[in-house]
C-alpha cells in the first residue's frame, strides 16, 4: 500500500525506541523523494548524522530553534520562483519547537496560510537538551527542571486547538503505534494546499524512562487511554477521530513509564479527570 | 530618468531593478517605507517576486535563509530593535554562505525608546560576517544595492547596506534611475552553485563536529577578506556602466592635510561642507567618508592616513565601555604601523541629534587644540 522504499538510512544516531525515528521513517514514506526537509534544534538535528553524513535521502537544511516554519515558508517561496509547484516542504519540529520557542513563526505561518506541511514530533519535553518540561509536558511529570517532589503543575498545552483556530486546511494527529493511520495521513495531508499540521505523538525510551521495547505499546495505551487521541480537523472545523479508543484507565499508561512513578493515587486520579473532560469536547466538537 | 525620492524608495527602486524574487520583512520605523514600496511594484507586477509579510524580523530572516537556500535572490529591510531580533539568524545567514541583502536603517536602540538615527544598530552585528557598507546620499543607496547582490552573490556571503534613519530614509533628493537592461547585464540571475533540490539531494547546515567546524569558519574569514576586493571591483564596473562609483572609502580635499576628518553615512555631506569652509581659510583639513565598514579598508586608510598628523573619527554610534566604533577600529587597524597618525575619537549626533557645522567645527578645534588624544572618546554636541 505504501512506498517500500526507504528514505532513511539505518545509520542514523537515535536511540533505541526512538518514536521521532520511527516516525520519520514512516513520514518518508507517504511523503516521497520530492520532499525538502527544515529541521530546527531538536532531537533530529543530532539523529540526521554529523557533518559529512545524512541519515536521509532527501534534501535537509537544518536551522534556527524557532524558525521550523519561517524556514519553510521561505524555501516554499523560492522553489515557487523557480517553477518548482511540486516539491513537499516539510518542517520537522519538536515540541519544545513548536508548542514554546517556535510557535511564533508557527502561527505568523498558518495565519499567511502558507504551502507547507509542519510536523510536531512530541516526546513531551526538551530532550535534546536531557529532559526538561516543555508545554507539552504533561501535569504531573518528572523532567530535569520538575522532579519528582515538584512535577510540573499544569496540563499539557493544546496544540491542535490553537492550530485548528487559525482555520488551516488540515491538522492531524497520529502516532507509531498506528502507522497506516499516520501515512494516510501524511498522504492526505500532501495533496492540500496550504499549511498543514501533523502532531506526532512519539515516544522517547530516555526522557520517559521506560523500556525501550515498550514505545510502540506506550503509543497505542496513549491512544486507548484518550489520553492522546487520533484525530483530524479539516478547515479548523470538521473534526472526525479516527481511532476508537477501549476507554482503558489512565494508570495503565501512566504506569509503564518512570516519568509518571511518583504521582499520587489523588494525582492519576486529577489526569483521568482531564482526560475525560477533553475527550468530551473533543467527541462533542466531532459530532458537531 | 532621474526621479524624486526619499532614501527609502531609492532601496525599494534598487530592489525591484535588481530583480529579487522573494522579500520578507516586517514594519519598523524608518524602514516601513521600504517594504510598503517593495509590496507596492510586487503586487503590481512591476516586481515579479514573492512578498511573504511575516510576523517579525526573526522570522523575516528565515524567510530569507529558507528562501536563499532554495537559490533564489532574496531581500529584506530593518532598523534598531528589528535588526536586534535578527541577530541570531545574521550568523545563519552568512555561515550557510547565503548572499541576501538587507538594507538596514540606522536607528537608535531602546531602552529608552528613540527612532531616529543612530549606527550602534549595525555596528552591533559587525561579528555575524555580513559585508556592511554605509551610504552618504540616495543615489549612492540605490546604487550600493545593486552593488550589494553582485557582491554577495560573488563571494556567497550576505551584505548589509546602511542608510540614516530620516537623513536619507524619509529626505528626498534627485536619484538617477538606472535603465533596467543595463542593470540586467551588470547583474545577471542568480545561479547558486548549491541549493536545495529532491533532485540532487543535500544536507546543509548539519550538525558538524570540532574536526570540521574550524575549517568552515576559515573559509568565510577569507571569503570575507576577498569581499574587499570584490567590492572594488564590483564598484569600478558600476562606475564603467552607470558613470558613478564611490569607493570602499572616498577622500575628500585630502592632498597635503594636517588634520583629516572621518565619518560615515549622511555626516559625510556636513563634513564635506565644513571641510569646503576651512580649507577657504585656509585650513588643511581633509575628510574621509568609510564606505565599507567590514570588511575593514585598513589599506585604504593608511594610503590616506600614512602621513598625516591627527586624524578626527567621528562616531554616531558608542560601544559602551570602550567608545566610538568606528575610531576603535581605526586604531585596531593602525597599531602595527611605525608610522601611524594620531586617532582622536568624539562621539556624536546619538539618537537622531543633529551634527550640524558647528558640531564638526568643535571637533577640528578640539582636535587642532590637544596635542594627544583624550583617554576615552570625546562626546560632542552636548547640552549644557
Amino acid at each position: 500500500m505504501y512506498e517500500r522504499r526507504e528514505l532513511m538510512y539505518a545509520g542514523h544516531q537515535a536511540c533505541a525506541g526512538c518514536g521521532a525515528t520511527m516516525s520519520m521513517r514512516y513520514a518518508l514514506k507517504a511523503l516521497g523523494e520530492k520532499t525538502i526537509l527544515v529541521i530546527p534544534a531538536c532531537c533530529w538535528s543530532v539523529l540526521a548524522g554529523p557533518f559529512p553524513y545524512s541519515a536521509l535521502q532527501v534534501p535537509v537544511i537544518h536551522t534556527a530553534f524557532e524558525t521550523g516554519a519561517s524556514t519553510a515558508s521561505g524555501i516554499k517561496a523560492g522553489l515557487e520562483m523557480r517553477g518548482d509547484t511540486e516539491t513537499t516542504v516539510a518542517a520537522w519540529v519538536g515540541d519544545g519547537g513548536t508548542f514554546d520557542i517556535g510557535i511564533q513563526a508557527l502561527s505568523g505561518a498558518a495565519e499567511r496560510n502558507d504551502d507547507i506541511m509542519y510536523f510536531c514530533y512530541d516526546n513531551e519535553a526538551y530532550m535534546n537538551t536531557g529532559i526538561q518540561r516543555s508545554s507539552a509536558t504533561p501535569f504531573g511529570t518528572w523532567t530535569t527542571t520538575t522532579p519528582a517532589n515538584h512535577p510540573k503543575g499544569q496540563p499539557k498545552k493544546n496544540m491542535m486547538e490553537i492550530m485548528a483556530a487559525h482555520r488551516i486546511p488540515y491538522a492531524a494527529t497520529c502516532t507509531v503505534a498506528f502507522p497506516e493511520d499516520m501515512m494516510r495521513k501524511i498522504s492526505k495531508a500532501k495533496a492540500i494546499r496550504g499549511t498543514r499540521f501533523i502532531h506526532i505523538y512519539s515516544p522517547c525510551p530516555t526522557g520517559w524512562k521506560a523500556p525501550s521495547s515498550l514505545s510502540v505499546k506506550i503509543a497505542r495505551l496513549a491512544v486507548h487511554t484518550k489520553i492522546f487521541p487520533l484525530y483530524e480537523v479539516e478547515g479548523g472545523e470538521r473534526y472526525n477521530i479516527n481511532v476508537d479508543p477501549k476507554n482503558l484507565p489512565v494508570d495503565e499508561y501512566l504506569r509503564l513509564q518512570g516519568r509518571f512513578a511518583h504521582l499520587t493515587d489523588d494525582e492519576v486520579h486529577t489526569t483521568q479527570e482531564t482526560v475525560d473532560r477533553e475527550w468530551e469536547r473533543l467527541v462533542k466538537k466531532a459530532l458537531d | 530618468m532621474k526621479k524624486i525620492m526619499v532614501g527609502n524608495h531609492a532601496v525599494s527602486w534598487g530592489v525591484m531593478l535588481s530583480r529579487a524574487e522573494v522579500i520578507s520583512a516586517y514594519p519598523i520605523t524608518p524602514q516601513t517605507t521600504i517594504v510598503e514600496e517593495l509590496s507596492v511594484l510586487c503586487a503590481d507586477g512591476r516586481l515579479k517576486a514573492k512578498f511573504i509579510p511575516v510576523e517579525s524580523e526573526h522570522s523575516a530572516m528565515a524567510c530569507c535563509v529558507g528562501a536563499a537556500a532554495a537559490g533564489v535572490r532574496t531581500f529584506t529591510a530593518t532598523s534598531g530593535q528589528g535588526l536586534a531580533l535578527m541577530h541570531e539568524m545574521l550568523h545563519w545567514a552568512s555561515g550557510a554562505r547565503l548572499p541576501i541583502v538587507m538594507a538596514t536603517v540606522n536607528r537608535a536602540l531602546g531602552s529608552p525608546w528613540n527612532i531616529w538615527g543612530e549606527q550602534t544598530d549595525s555596528l552591533s552585528q559587525r561579528d555575524t560576517g555580513w559585508l556592511q557598507l554605509y551610504c552618504e546620499s540616495n543615489q549612492e543607496v540605490l546604487d550600493t544595492v545593486i552593488q550589494a547582490f553582485k557582491i554577495a552573490e560573488e563571494i556567497s556571503l550576505p551584505v548589509m547596506l546602511n542608510l540614516d534613519a530620516f537623513f536619507l530614509s524619509h529626505t528626498a533628493e534627485p536619484v538617477e534611475i538606472p535603465e533596467q537592461s543595463l542593470v540586467d547585464d551588470f547583474l545577471p540571475p542568480y545561479q547558486p552553485e548549491f541549493r536545495l533540490d529532491p533532485k540532487n539531494p543535500h544536507s546543509f547546515g548539519c550538525m558538524t563536529p570540532p574536526e570540521y567546524y574550524m575549517e568552515f569558519r576559515y573559509k568565510i574569514q577569507q571569503s570575507m577578506l576577498q569581499g574587499k576586493a570584490v567590492a572594488q571591483q564590483v564598484d569600478d564596473a558600476f562606475g564603467r556602466v552607470f558613470g558613478r562609483k564611490y569607493g570602499l572609502i572616498e577622500p575628500y580635499r585630502c592632498e597635503g592635510a594636517d588634520l583629516i576628518l572621518i565619518t560615515s553615512g549622511a555626516i559625510a555631506s556636513t563634513a564635506r561642507v565644513v571641510v569646503d569652509n576651512l580649507r577657504e581659510k585656509g585650513r588643511k583639513v581633509g575628510m574621509v567618508k568609510v564606505r565599507l565598514f567590514r570588511p575593514f579598508p585598513k589599506d585604504e586608510l593608511l594610503e590616506i592616513l600614512r602621513q598625516v598628523e591627527k586624524v578626527a573619527v567621528v562616531d554616531r554610534n558608542v560601544s559602551f565601555g570602550v567608545g566610538g566604533i568606528f575610531a576603535h577600529e581605526m586604531r585596531a587597524a593602525l597599531c602595527n604601523e611605525k608610522v601611524r597618525p594620531a586617532i582622536f575619537s568624539y562621539i556624536a549626533g546619538l539618537g537622531g541629534r543633529d551634527v550640524t557645522p558647528p558640531v564638526l567645527n568643535d571637533v577640528i578645534y578640539q582636535t587642532y587644540k590637544r596635542q594627544e588624544p583624550e583617554a576615552q572618546s570625546v562626546w560632542v554636541g552636548m547640552r549644557s
